[in-house]
């Protein structure tokens, strides 16, 4: 996987080429995944008050979800740092607004999320072993601390105005379009040979660096793709909060929520996760409508419940029934 | 000189806390992320025996070791020996483990609120002045301090010179060969996972002497740690402590020239360091 420039641009292009020819099912299922986000654009179309609010949830929780899931779903390298990602995004937009517009912004949440992400995932992807997630585990506390001393230092209050009119409506399809980018870059590189040699990383490292993979590079690339989504979508939905601080943007449940959210849906498909988010955002608004005081406790057991008896999550859930399913069917066949 | 005392006294105490998770992760291969939270319990425990019964932490340790000890067996036993027998590799048992102690870590915190609510919680236990060359120090960063220090001599010797010590350390080498000749390795283990909670425990309680906690404290206690364990060297005492002092001084050079809201930071600066240049830590061996 190494080489010169030239050799590379032309690899690069026979990659794009070859995942480009789909099979008659593959355009199916693309067809299909279509006419599903053309559905779920309709959404403000029926409602624009309660459900649609919850939509963004679910929007947002897909796309961070989703993008947890494409780096640490093959690599079982479980980041715990969605948060700190996602308060960069939206401090970047909270402190930039006076200056910049806000698709700018937008533009500067992904190029510094991913530039952070490269720092971290340098730092310690090129060891295997536990050091990443251990990092990823005070990440967001870091930044916190980091970007309160900063403001300390330059005078400003903790918290911030984003003050731009943005409807449920516009945010919401903006979400969707992000996650359909999700999608589309998952997909894409599930196809790609980087997509095959993390799936060896994931199944064994020594036999993935043993048969010439650059594991250090995979890794990195893929965290960092999928820490800038989590840039991008703090940045979009900060105007959602029109005062942001540091204990809304850097919040260690975002972490925690997103894992298990995954994982309850299951991290080995592309649309695993999405059949998590969906309940688990609705089960949310109920608990934490019905005990606001218990909403940690219940959270983390509902957690340690997914761990201990749905591993693989609800899509593995399933393909184990319907697998057992076919071998009774050919059983008595 | 201030910050070289003050940062020794909060170096030992750390010591106490980074070996708990020495035992946990170098013995029974747990890597436990509510380690913090361990240390949050058992501080919130002393603060509520000193406020309730005016009981002095020092003797609120007789009651919160062993309550710690018989509940982080009983963690063991029940939720992380099924882990180890569903794993089919170390890999998984890993990720497995990582899992379930950060879920753990959040049910600790829940718990943690519902009893104690959300705010910070201090006490005023011996804050009076003690002198070292002439500099008045807080006698309770002392007190904390030499009791920290007697708890890692004494598990220290215990460690190295008896026979339940050796069992420890020959599980912490290498576990298959260590089942080879006769030890039960999972009785060791959840020995091990018991005492570590109980060791981490008791540092929460000798650091809630001087330090304020509240309930979401725990994970930049289970991050300073786990920094001490990997910057020492996974399973090497001598390296834990060492590392712990690096910590304690570095934690209080920053807070003092810098800012007291950036001792996290200090902690991932010595992590980066360690990344980059030993990461198998300061006394470890390389992997061959």
């Amino acid at each position: 996987m190494s080489g010169g420039g030239d050799h590379h641009t032309v690899s690069f292009v026979q990659t794009v080429r070859a995942a480009l020819v789909l099979s008659r099912r593959e355009q199916v299922s693309l067809l299909a995944v279509a006419l599903i986000f053309g559905a779920a654009a309709l959404l403000p179309v029926f409602n624009t008050g309660y459900w649609l609010s919850i939509g963004v949830s679910i929007a947002m929780f897909t796309v961070l979800a989703t993008s947890w899931t494409l780096f640490s779903g093959p690599t079982n390298y479980i980041a715990l740092s969605t948060a700190a990602f996602f308060g960069i995004g939206m401090y970047i937009v909270g402190g930039g607004l006076p200056y910049l517009p806000f698709p700018a912004l937008v533009a500067v949440a992904a190029i510094t999320g991913a530039l952070f992400a490269a720092v971290v995932g340098l730092a310690t992807l090129r060891i295997s072993g536990v050091y990443f997630v251990i990092f990823t585990l005070g990440l967001a506390e870091l930044v916190r601390q980091v970007v309160a001393w900063a403001q300390h230092v330059m005078g400003t209050s903790s918290g911030l105005y984003v003050l731009i009119g943005m409807s449920d409506q516009a945010m919401y399809w903006l979400l969707l379009g992000v996650a359909a980018l999700v999608y589309l870059v998952g997909w894409f590189i599930g196809r790609s040979r980087l997509g095959f040699a993390l799936r060896i990383i994931g199944n064994d490292e020594v036999v993935a660096v043993h048969s010439g993979i650059n594991t250090a590079r995979a890794k990195v690339v893929l965290f960092v793709i999928s820490s800038s989504f989590a840039a991008v979508t703090g940045a979009l939905v900060a105007p959602r909060w029109s005062y942001v601080e540091p204990s809304i943007a850097f919040s260690p449940f975002l972490s925690f929520e997103v894992v298990i959210m995954a994982l309850l849906g299951g991290v080995h498909r592309l649309w695993g996760p999405l059949v998590g988010v969906i309940p688990f955002t609705l089960l949310w608004e109920f608990i934490s409508a019905k005990f606001p005081a218990q909403t940690t406790l219940l959270l983390g057991a509902c957690f340690l419940l997914i761990v201990y008896f749905i591993p693989r999550g609800v899509v593995g859930l399933i393909e184990d029934t319907v697998r057992q399913l076919r071998r009774r069917k050919s059983d008595n066949g | 000189m201030d910050v070289l005392i003050i940062g020794l006294l909060l170096g030992g105490t750390y010591a106490l806390m980074a070996m708990g998770l020495q035992l946990q992760y170098g013995v029974a291969r747990i890597m436990n992320l509510a380690s913090g939270e361990t240390l949050v319990c058992g501080a919130f425990a002393a603060v509520w025996l000193f406020t309730a019964y005016k009981l002095g932490p020092l003797l609120a340790l007789v009651g919160i070791v062993p309550l710690a000890f018989v509940a982080n067996w009983a963690i063991y036993r029940f939720m992380m020996l099924p882990l180890v027998r569903r794993a089919k590799s170390q890999g998984q048992l890993e990720v497995d483990a990582i899992l379930a102690t950060f879920g753990l870590s959040f049910v600790a915190i829940g718990v943690l609120l519902a009893m104690f609510g959300g705010e910070f919680l201090a006490y005023s236990y011996l804050a009076e002045p003690f002198r070292i060359f002439g500099q008045p120090y807080a006698l309770n960063r002392i007190a904390a301090f030499l009791c920290s220090a007697a708890l890692c001599a004494g598990l220290y010797v215990w460690l190295h010179h008896t026979r339940a010590g050796l069992t420890l350390r020959a599980v912490s080498v290498n576990p298959s060969a260590a089942g080879l000749v006769g030890i039960n390795v999972m009785r060791t283990s959840a020995l091990a996972f018991a005492l570590g909670g109980a060791v981490s425990a008791s540092g929460g309680a000798l650091l809630s002497m001087y330090l304020t906690f509240d309930a979401s404290l725990g994970v930049i206690f289970t991050l300073k740690a786990l920094v001490i364990v990997i910057m020492g060297g996974v399973g090497d005492i001598r390296g834990a402590i060492v590392a712990s002092f690096i910590l304690g001084l570095t934690e209080t050079a920053v807070a003092t020239y810098i800012d007291p809201g950036l001792t996290l930071a200090a902690a991932y600066i010595l992590f980066i360091v360690i990344l980059l240049v030993r990461p198998e830590g300061l006394f470890g061996r390389r992997p061959s």
